[in-house]
């Protein structure tokens, strides 16, 4: 049997009194796209930084690919594991192709294909050279993702990672990871507080409310009413929202 | 113009001495402050204790905080059993040392802590290790903010650099230091300026290294460094050493005129004997007999009251012969100082008064300078005040002037030139006492001791015969009235001339 790509067991994180993380148990499947959905404060970063060992857990233990994360060192893991957050945090003294080319580089492996990993995240070949203050927010972006893709990752954690992005920006970025994940055969979880992105773009949609999971439903299931009062608040508001720009349509 | 060009000709070897020195303690101070800072900006409470302490020692002045490190090496020493030299260079790399701490700790910690939070964050999610994550992320962006700090350093470490003087370190200093006290106003320029120079030398090569980090300049900041490396270790070429040349012997002197004379006259003996001679000008009088006997300096010239006093720590005053026995035989037995022998003049603590205001006041003698004091202003040397002979003065005659400054010898006869103060502690060698028409009052009741000149020996030289036998001639050479006029051929205001040019004077006018 194959075990799933990450298997939250028990987790628990305390920030003194604050229960961020309150007994979460969460398995998802090698090849899945899940969207971890919540509002500010409800623990869904938390139980994702738990993952690459950002933060520890208080409790419980977080298994990758059946083996628990703590058993060897981070920086190894980390190794492993794509990264991408909404502060991006490119290195500003290095070129866009060194950042994107730094996981292969830690690791002693041969240097990174930058000329094809700026391909999939559809950015010019000649932005390389270019220092990361030189591009726009949504192109500082796609190099973060370029960069946690470097390594050859299969897994692959976004938080918030799109959560600074004008919309238009913000929809095309979207649209491309949902086709990276296809092509490359990615195992993705997307932090996000925007029920619409979810539903547009995961397979599958977990809900968390004050550290505790709320809804673990597929989007057609969401849409059809499932997952219970705080998961349908999510999904009526971009309804309602689309309804009422329905009715602006002369 | 042409005293400052021979000035300027003495500054190779002391900028040599000066570089090393200031590039060691900067070197050391970057070693100590560069892992406190990464665990400083990594430990707040860290911070907090370390820059803490380096704004403490930052608080106290650096000629005290050079001071301080004679006694506290002189006790690690007899500690461990010796061997570790409480004056020089040890002492001076230590005070620098610290005083380098503070700007480049407060520097460093904050251009560690002033690295935005999502690019540390970055470095970690790409499995950076820690050591990584220091030198491909944290150094570089930190780097200027922290090169900042180290301009700042690098500049008062050279300024301070100056003071090592005082404890027997060579500097730059040296000349500050000796053209003071000689007021040859051209050698304190020439320390000045290549002080002054050097500074802004090493200030600008680091500006244009941090320029380059900054603006991501490979060429300007590799190029700025190498210059700057290149030219440091340039600078030191005239103290590397020279094999071949004979032993080397170092010839301490006090902090006046005829100190220098007398080094530079022992010095040339020392070389016509064929030993290579360096020098160490400026030593405090509560320094310099500690020299001789740990042997960081190998022959000195001091006054018998002087040892009688402050190392001895006797208050009676016996006569001169038997006073010279003893200190010979405490020399030998308790230190191993060899006293070789007494050069034939004394220069005596002698209170000195114009001619003109002793006669008007119908004073000879200090029970009359006693009994006018209290309408009376007396200016001192900076030490004499604190010094036991002054005690012992109080103790035979009750003295209670109206004021008492201590000023630097040849301020002190301006003082007592322009009539701010009435009297004033001179030295009977002195050539200042008959060039300027001073009374020297009697001491009836014999409260100073005798200060013969007596040349005193490390305990490694006290058994060398060559080396004695290069000096032995000076003893009880040189009278008084000859010792004033070498010393007035330095001290006087116009036609000055060097303690070289006196000494070798002397030499001639000693038939040596």
């Amino acid at each position: 049997m194959v075990p799933p790509a990450i298997r939250w067991d028990r987790v628990e994180r305390r920030y003194g009194t604050v229960m961020a993380v309150d007994g979460v148990t969460l398995a998802i499947d090698t090849g899945a796209f899940v969207a971890l959905v919540g509002a500010s404060g409800s623990g869904k970063s938390t139980l994702l930084r738990m993952v690459n060992r950002l933060v520890p857990p208080s409790a419980g233990r977080v298994l990758v690919d059946g083996t628990d994360v703590a058993a060897g060192p981070a920086p190894a893991l980390r190794r492993r594991i794509g990264y991408v957050f909404q502060h991006i945090g490119l290195f500003p003294h290095m070129t866009v192709g060194e950042n994107i080319a730094i996981g292969p580089r830690l690791a002693g492996d041969p240097p990174a294909d930058v000329g094809r990993l700026l391909d999939l995240v559809e950015l010019p070949r000649a932005v390389a050279t270019r220092m990361p203050a030189e591009l726009s927010g949504g192109q500082r972006q796609r190099v973060g993702i370029a960069r946690a893709l470097a390594p050859g990752a299969k897994l692959l954690l976004l938080d918030e990672a799109f959560g600074a992005l004008d919309p238009v920006t913000r929809d095309a970025l979207g649209r491309r990871l949902r086709a990276l994940h296809d092509e490359l055969g990615l195992t993705t979880v997307l932090v996000t507080h925007d029920m619409a992105e979810a539903l547009l773009l995961a397979t599958r949609v977990v809900v968390m409310a004050a550290g505790r999971i709320v809804a673990d439903e597929t989007p057609g299931a969401l849409l059809a009413g499932a997952g219970g009062d705080a998961a349908q608040a999510l999904v009526g508001v971009p309804r309602a929202q689309a309804a009422r720009l329905a009715a602006l349509v002369p | 113009m042409n005293a400052f060009l021979d000035a300027l000709g003495r500054v190779p070897p002391l900028l040599a001495q000066h570089v090393l020195l200031a590039m060691a303690a900067l070197a050391l101070a970057v070693a100590i402050a560069a892992p406190l800072a990464i665990v400083s900006a990594r430990r707040p409470r860290v911070a907090r204790i370390a820059l803490g302490f380096a704004s403490l020692i930052q608080t106290i002045p650096s000629l005290a905080l050079l001071a301080l490190f004679f006694p506290a090496l002189l006790s690690l020493s007899a500690l461990v059993g010796g061997g570790i030299p409480a004056l020089g260079f040890l002492p001076s790399l230590l005070a620098l040392t610290l005083y380098a701490l503070l700007p480049l700790l407060r520097n460093a910690v904050a251009g560690l802590n002033g690295i935005d939070p999502a690019v540390v964050e970055a470095a970690d999610a790409v499995g950076m290790t820690p050591w990584q994550k220091l030198r491909l992320v944290e150094a570089p962006l930190a780097a200027p903010v922290a090169i900042a700090g180290l301009r700042t350093a690098a500049v008062w470490t050279i300024g301070a650099a100056t003071l090592s003087t005082t404890v027997g370190q060579p500097s730059l200093g040296d000349l500050i230091f000796a053209g003071l006290q000689t007021q040859s106003w051209a050698l304190v320029l020439a320390g000045c300026v290549a002080a002054a120079a050097l500074a802004l030398a090493v200030d600008a090569g680091i500006g244009l290294v941090e320029r380059g980090i900054a603006t991501r300049r490979r060429p300007v900041w590799l190029g700025a460094l190498v210059t700057l490396a290149i030219g440091l270790i340039a600078a030191t070429a005239p103290a590397w050493p020279r094999g071949g040349d004979g032993p080397v012997v170092v010839v301490g002197a006090k902090n006046f005129g005829e100190q220098y004379i007398l080094a530079r006259l022992i010095g040339q003996r020392l070389e016509r004997a064929g030993y290579r001679v360096e020098y160490r000008d400026g030593l405090g009088s509560a320094v310099i007999f500690g020299a001789v006997a740990s042997g960081t300096i190998d022959v000195y010239v001091d006054y018998a009251g002087t040892i009688w006093s402050n190392e001895m720590h006797r208050r009676d005053v016996p006569a001169r012969p038997a006073m010279l026995a003893a200190i010979a035989d405490w020399a030998r037995t308790t230190h191993r100082v060899r006293l070789l022998a007494p050069l034939g003049f004394e220069n005596a603590y002698a209170f000195a008064m114009p001619e003109r205001v002793a006669a008007q006041r119908r004073i000879a003698t200090l029970d009359d300078l006693a009994a006018q004091s209290p309408r009376l202003r007396l200016g001192s040397d900076l030490e004499f005040l604190e010094r036991p002979e002054w005690a012992a003065v109080r103790r035979a005659y009750p003295m209670r002037f109206a004021a008492t400054t201590p000023y630097s010898p040849t301020f002190m006869y301006r003082a007592l030139g322009s009539g701010r103060v009435d009297a004033i502690t001179a030295f009977s060698s002195d050539g200042r006492i008959a060039a300027e028409r001073l009374r020297v009052l009697a001491d009836p009741r014999r409260a100073i001791p005798g200060y013969d000149a007596i040349l005193l020996l490390a305990p490694d030289r006290a058994a060398d015969a060559r080396f004695t036998a290069a000096l032995r001639p000076l003893a009880g050479k040189i009278d008084v009235a000859t010792m004033r006029q070498a010393n007035y051929r330095v001290d006087r205001d116009a036609d000055k001339e060097t303690p070289e040019q006196a000494a070798t004077w002397l030499a001639k006018q000693l038939g040596l």
